[in-house]
């Protein structure tokens, strides 16, 4: 009889599609990826352009989502704006997440006095809602998106920390790590090569739920003025700029609203996809 | 009980000592010199050196720290560079009304939380369930400023049933902006309820309850609903700290006399004894929140208190 052989991808896959919002998601997270990455193709319009003739459109045939105050067509402009989203929200993470990954493999691995220095600080720094965490940081270092990525990379390290330290304390006891230490690999090679990509799993869950709250926090440090500064089309620096014009230009809120709401909505729900694809505790 | 207090209450003092320490730093860790910067930036050197002197900028730092330390022990936060008022008297007269917006905020998203959550526990796998979780997750997913200006748009604009911004007090003014603050906590309490939910729905005495005879709708709401509230009691703890941080956002959308508004005011004009105080202030408060969660906590579940 035929003996099938089952990867871990093919679990993984088989359970994901069941979830067929997070597929869904999966495709649109792609599609505004292309449309990010080849913005210049699909932008009907320069995003810098002004015309002041065209001030305040409605969304029409020329603009679909309408012009803003100084006339520049606001669908391009968001079109560009996923660019800055998508970056700030993906580095932002990355960074978060190889400093979290690295001090929580130091902190499961060594235990004693460093772990005690590592999650006592990270107990601090979880204690304060990132926003307020961002902001401080951003009024010591000043406006602008890279600070903001900093901003919002630290408050995703704690997170990331815990989680691996979890799963290293576990994996480090297993046979297959015992008996990596016993024939003489480093210590270095058995955080990094053997007990790392046991971990893996829950660090993707977390780096994709992230990317989501990440880009709200942007965005929201960009609308108080702290992050990306006018002209550049950045999504919460344009709901900044249409506050003044409420119930005179109402698209200008609305569609660079609509375009932060459903990238974090896809991302979100991706991550509960994979969450329930590769979490063991929800099987 | 008294044990685990005290217990509870001495485990905070390092934490409140780290605290102490970051808010004190804070103003040296400010690209360039202190007292320049709290002079302003069209200080002549006299002046510079006056405020070095009048701070103490020129002692040894532990000396500093320490002198920092018991000015804040008699209530004295400092000088704002830009009303020249005490930073306490600033900070108190914005209190309230930040309290207030949280406080209300809070109420909004357990009502609504625990009951889209109960609602998609008792229908699961119908629905109900899918659409109450369809509304929790865009609950995560919208941005606050956002649906802030939409409810501004729609309820103050258009239909002019509640004032577009500021605060004087009525309660109309609260509505929309505690609506605001409350809805993403709202919805991380409807997803915590239903998992809370589900887990008690799990448990034996549930399927005693059902097979002694007992209605399928007092099962619900008698045994599991008030036991799945056990741990939603200190999930709002934890998430008060997250509204408060939410109120930034939120104030500075409606014009709120708060804190939130005041701290990114004093971010704009630099008013660095102002964001040292409030940073200080904020952290007291979750540090203090997460001692009455965990007493809180204590209280229900007697296995915490006797680890």
């Amino acid at each position: 009889m035929e003996h099938n052989v089952v990867s871990p991808f093919d679990l993984f896959w088989h359970k994901f599609k069941k979830r067929r919002t997070a597929l869904v998601a999966a495709v649109f997270i792609v599609l505004l990826v292309v449309v990010a990455v080849f913005a210049p193709l699909f932008a009907p319009h320069d995003p810098m352009a002004t015309d002041y003739a065209q001030s305040m459109q409605p969304p029409s045939f020329e603009h679909p989502a309408g012009t803003d105050v100084y006339g520049r067509d606001i669908l391009s402009r968001i079109i560009y704006g996923s660019r800055i989203s998508l970056a700030v929200g993906f580095t932002s993470v990355l960074v978060g997440a190889l400093v979290g990954v690295t001090l929580g493999l130091i902190s499961g691995f060594f235990g004693g006095f460093l772990d005690g220095l590592i999650m006592r600080t990270s107990d601090v720094l979880f204690a304060f809602p990132g926003i307020l965490l961002a902001i401080a940081i951003v009024a010591i270092l000043g406006p602008g998106l890279v600070n903001v990525v900093v901003a919002v990379s630290v408050f995703s390290m704690p997170t990331f920390a815990r989680i691996v330290r979890g799963s290293t304390l576990g994996l480090k006891e297993t046979l297959y790590v015992r008996a990596a230490r016993s024939v003489g690999a480093s210590r270095r090679r058995l955080m990094f090569v053997h007990i790392m990509p046991g971990t893996l799993s829950g660090v993707i869950v977390y780096f994709t739920m992230r990317i989501g709250t990440s880009i709200i926090t942007a965005a929201s440090l960009s609308f108080l003025g702290l992050g990306a500064q006018p002209p550049t089309p950045e999504w919460g620096a344009m709901l900044a700029e249409s506050r003044d014009y409420i119930g005179v230009a109402d698209h200008m809120t609305l569609f660079p609203g609509i375009a932060i709401f459903l990238t974090v909505l896809f991302f979100n729900l991706f991550g509960d996809g994979l969450r329930a694809a590769l979490d063991p505790k929800l099987k | 009980m008294l044990r685990f207090f005290l217990k509870r209450c001495l485990a905070m003092i390092p934490v409140l000592f780290v605290v102490s320490v970051l808010a004190f730093a804070f103003v040296h860790l400010l690209p360039g010199d202190p007292a320049r910067m709290m002079a302003g930036p069209d200080a002549d050197v006299a002046t510079i050196e006056a405020f070095r002197q009048q701070l103490g900028l020129d002692r040894p730092l532990p000396e500093q720290y320490v002198r920092y330390i018991g000015k804040l022990l008699v209530g004295d936060l400092g000088i704002s560079l830009r009303t020249k008022i005490a930073v306490f008297d600033e900070i108190a007269l914005r209190y309230t009304p930040t309290m207030v917006l949280a406080l209300c905020g809070m109420a909004w998203s357990v009502v609504f939380g625990v009951l889209f959550g109960a609602i998609a526990a008792i229908h699961s796998g119908k629905w109900q369930d899918y659409t109450a979780m369809l509304v929790s997750v865009s609950g995560i997913s919208v941005p606050q400023f956002w649906l802030g200006l939409l409810l501004i748009q729609l309820f103050a604009v258009y239909l002019g049933w509640f004032p577009v911004a500021g605060y004087s007090g009525k309660w109309q003014e609260l509505v929309l902006p505690s609506l605001t603050l409350g809805a993403t906590v709202a919805a991380i309490m409807a997803r915590f309820t239903l998992s809370a939910f589900l887990e008690v729905l799990g448990e034996e005495y549930i399927s005693t309850a059902r097979a002694k005879g007992v209605r399928e709708r007092l099962v619900m709401w008698k045994h599991a609903f008030r036991n799945a509230l056990i741990p939603v009691v200190t999930m709002i703890g934890l998430q008060f700290g997250f509204l408060l941080g939410g109120s930034v956002v939120v104030e500075t959308v409606f014009a709120w006399p708060g804190l939130g508004r005041y701290m990114i005011e004093a971010v704009g004009v630099r008013d660095y004894p102002v964001l040292q105080a409030l940073l200080l202030l904020y952290s007291f408060h979750f540090v203090f929140i997460n001692l009455v969660v965990d007493m809180v906590y204590a209280l229900i579940n007697p296995e915490i208190r006797y680890e």
